[in-house]
């Protein structure tokens, strides 16, 4: 029998080390003197956005075993229901839009999944996508709900606790410091869930599903709790995204978001959330290259994509073992 | 006498016309070994699925440990006590052989995926689980193998392997689906000797092929062919049965 391939759980040092040295690099960023600094920073708050977004499918899809090509439904409900609860003339509390606002995709995703989490393999992925362009086009098709224009947010939420306002989110350096903040957060919250009591079922799920019912789990509640917990990360996302460029339309909810987000997380590596964070990277960067470089970025973006799967099946994370095993280095044996 | 663990009645399961399973009726008592035997296609294999829950029978009960399980899904008869190992290994295959017992064991632990504790905490430190599996590893003799990858062990301990993730889930009722398949000499006696060691806790059902291990182990025999029970008794009585030597043991043991 050939070696079964694991997934990356536990990461070589290399992939630490890249980690830890790319949060210093974000947290420093902001400190460099440069004439686009704004510019940067909007760029690297929706790329540290997308990170958060593409962790919570990397829940489902490398995690779980659950690939769903419909998770961008509550990045965009999470970005509306801020859009909603923001008043025309003066912002909200970001202490409890973001809770409601997260929770609200969670609730969805938990009525979904109800119904979704049933299904498995190819159908599976057909449903997600089915309620993900039903909600698309509940939005896209009522002028109420802001239509195919969208809506403005009309103030990035206010922070301020107990009176004191030392968090100014309209401030676009301080907003990038919460969106690292919650980055770093989110990451940590998901790698102790990857091997707590919870996470080793969902693992157990993914590699054989039928045994672990043989010994006694309900798998469904775990995938639907796994569906709802992502939906609910999801949402945490759209929210900082709908705050941070200050407006929300359909294609928040999209079938390309949707697709965008299994490409960054098979692009970067399956089933560590270290592989999603490097894949919204990459993806980001290779995108915004290869846009200026020619109008026709799309196709130049298809051959790199194709290129990597082919090349590195496990991602760019699994290069990185690769190498390391050249070596003769293996810190995770 | 022992106490009746699991009582199956005229259970029948039909695939359109066919009845893979035909009015069979299976007793498992505590401290006995009851083997199932049959020639390929009997519905040894689809009987083991509904008693676990695999399959739902058409008709008959099922009784587990004073429960009606008959129908019920394989998690809730697991639950109430029954484990069974397969046919065709059924492990995970990209886990070491410890983690793949851990999760069997964990299955015991009262868990309710939506409580957050349990996404935060860590699963190897659950004190009652490491011992269950640490028991149920030692007991099938991986305890040297358990920091391998399932999948690359040979394949009798893979067979171990699914005996161990059986009693880590500390069933009183074992569905064994033929342990002993592809094992070699050596192996096969060690599993033998651990099938008997298992029997005084236990109630067991065993399909297997091994005539040699059913006569040596068995209790009580029942032999079936197209879905139906031609015998059922001792080892002794079946051997006798002029039916069961024209059916089945014929060739070889006759």
């Amino acid at each position: 029998m050939s070696s079964p391939k694991a997934q990356l759980e536990k990461l070589p040092r290399s992939v630490q080390v890249l980690l830890a040295l790319g949060a210093v690099a974000l947290a420093a960023f902001p400190l460099v003197p440069s004439d686009s600094a704004d510019f940067y920073l909007q760029m690297l708050s929706q790329m540290m956005i997308l990170a958060i977004f593409a962790m919570s499918l990397d829940l489902l899809q490398g995690v779980s075993g659950l690939v769903s090509l419909g998770h961008a439904a509550y990045f965009g409900l999470a970005g509306y229901a801020l859009a909603f609860l923001t008043p025309a003339d003066t912002p909200i509390s970001l202490w409890w839009a973001l809770p409601v606002s997260a929770l609200g995709a969670g609730l969805a995703a938990l009525v979904i999944g109800f119904f979704v989490v049933r299904t498995h393999g190819i159908y599976f992925i057909m449903v997600t996508m089915a309620f993900a362009q039903m909600v698309f086009f509940l939005f896209f098709d009522n002028k109420e709900l802001g239509g195919s224009d969208g809506l403005y947010v009309n103030f990035r939420p206010d922070a301020t606790l107990f009176g004191w306002a030392g968090i100014d989110l309209e401030n676009k350096t301080t907003f990038y410091y919460f969106t690292l903040a919650m980055l770093v957060a989110v990451y940590a919250f998901l790698r102790r869930l990857l091997f707590s009591p919870f996470g080793r079922v969902l693992a157990g799920i993914r590699v054989n599903e039928h045994r672990m019912r043989a010994v006694g789990y309900g798998t469904f509640g775990y995938k639907l709790a796994a569906f709802t917990l992502a939906g609910t990360l999801a949402g945490v996302a759209g929210f900082l995204w709908a705050a941070q460029t200050g407006f929300v339309n359909p294609d928040l909810m999209g079938f390309h978001m949707s697709a965008h987000a299994i490409m960054m997380v098979i692009l970067g590596g399956m089933g560590n959330f270290a592989g999603a964070i490097v894949g919204a990277f990459a993806f980001e960067y290779v995108m915004h290259f290869f846009k200026d470089l020619t109008k026709h970025w799309q196709l130049l973006m298809g051959g790199f994509i194709v290129l990597v799967v082919v090349f590195a099946p496990r991602g760019l994370l699994g290069l990185s073992e690769k190498f390391q095993r050249r070596r003769g280095v293996n810190s995770d044996e | 006498m022992s106490d009746l663990l699991l009582s199956a009645r005229s259970l029948t399961k039909r695939f359109g016309g066919l009845a893979a399973v035909n009015d069979v009726s299976v007793d498992l008592f505590r401290d006995h070994i009851h083997a199932v035997i049959g020639p390929n296609g009997a519905g040894k294999s689809t009987l083991t699925n509904l008693l676990s829950g695999d399959l739902p029978p058409t008709s008959g009960s099922i009784t587990l440990n004073g429960t009606e399980t008959a129908g019920h899904s394989p998690e809730s008869i697991s639950r109430l006590g029954l484990g069974r190992s397969y046919q065709k290994t059924n492990i995970f295959l990209p886990f070491t052989v410890w983690d793949n017992v851990r999760l069997a064991a964990q299955s015991r632990e009262r868990h309710w995926p939506w409580n957050p504790l349990r996404w935060i905490g860590s699963a190897q430190a659950m004190a009652g689980v490491n011992q269950r599996c640490e028991r149920a590893i030692e007991l099938a003799g991986l305890t040297h193998r358990s920091q391998t990858v399932a999948g690359t062990t040979s394949h009798g301990e893979q067979r171990q392997l699914e005996i161990a993730m059986t009693l880590a889930t500390e069933p009183t009722v074992l569905l064994l689906d033929e342990p002993l398949a592809g094992m070699g000499q050596a192996e096969a006696e060690s599993m033998i000797a651990l099938l008997q060691k298992l029997k005084k806790d236990h109630a067991m059902m065993l399909v297997e092929h091994d005539m040699d291990a059913v006569f040596s182990l068995a209790d009580q025999l029942t032999v079936m062919v197209n879905g139906q029970v031609i015998a059922s008794g001792t080892p002794a009585e079946v051997r006798s049965d002029p039916l069961v030597q024209a059916a089945y043991l014929g060739e070889d043991h006759a």
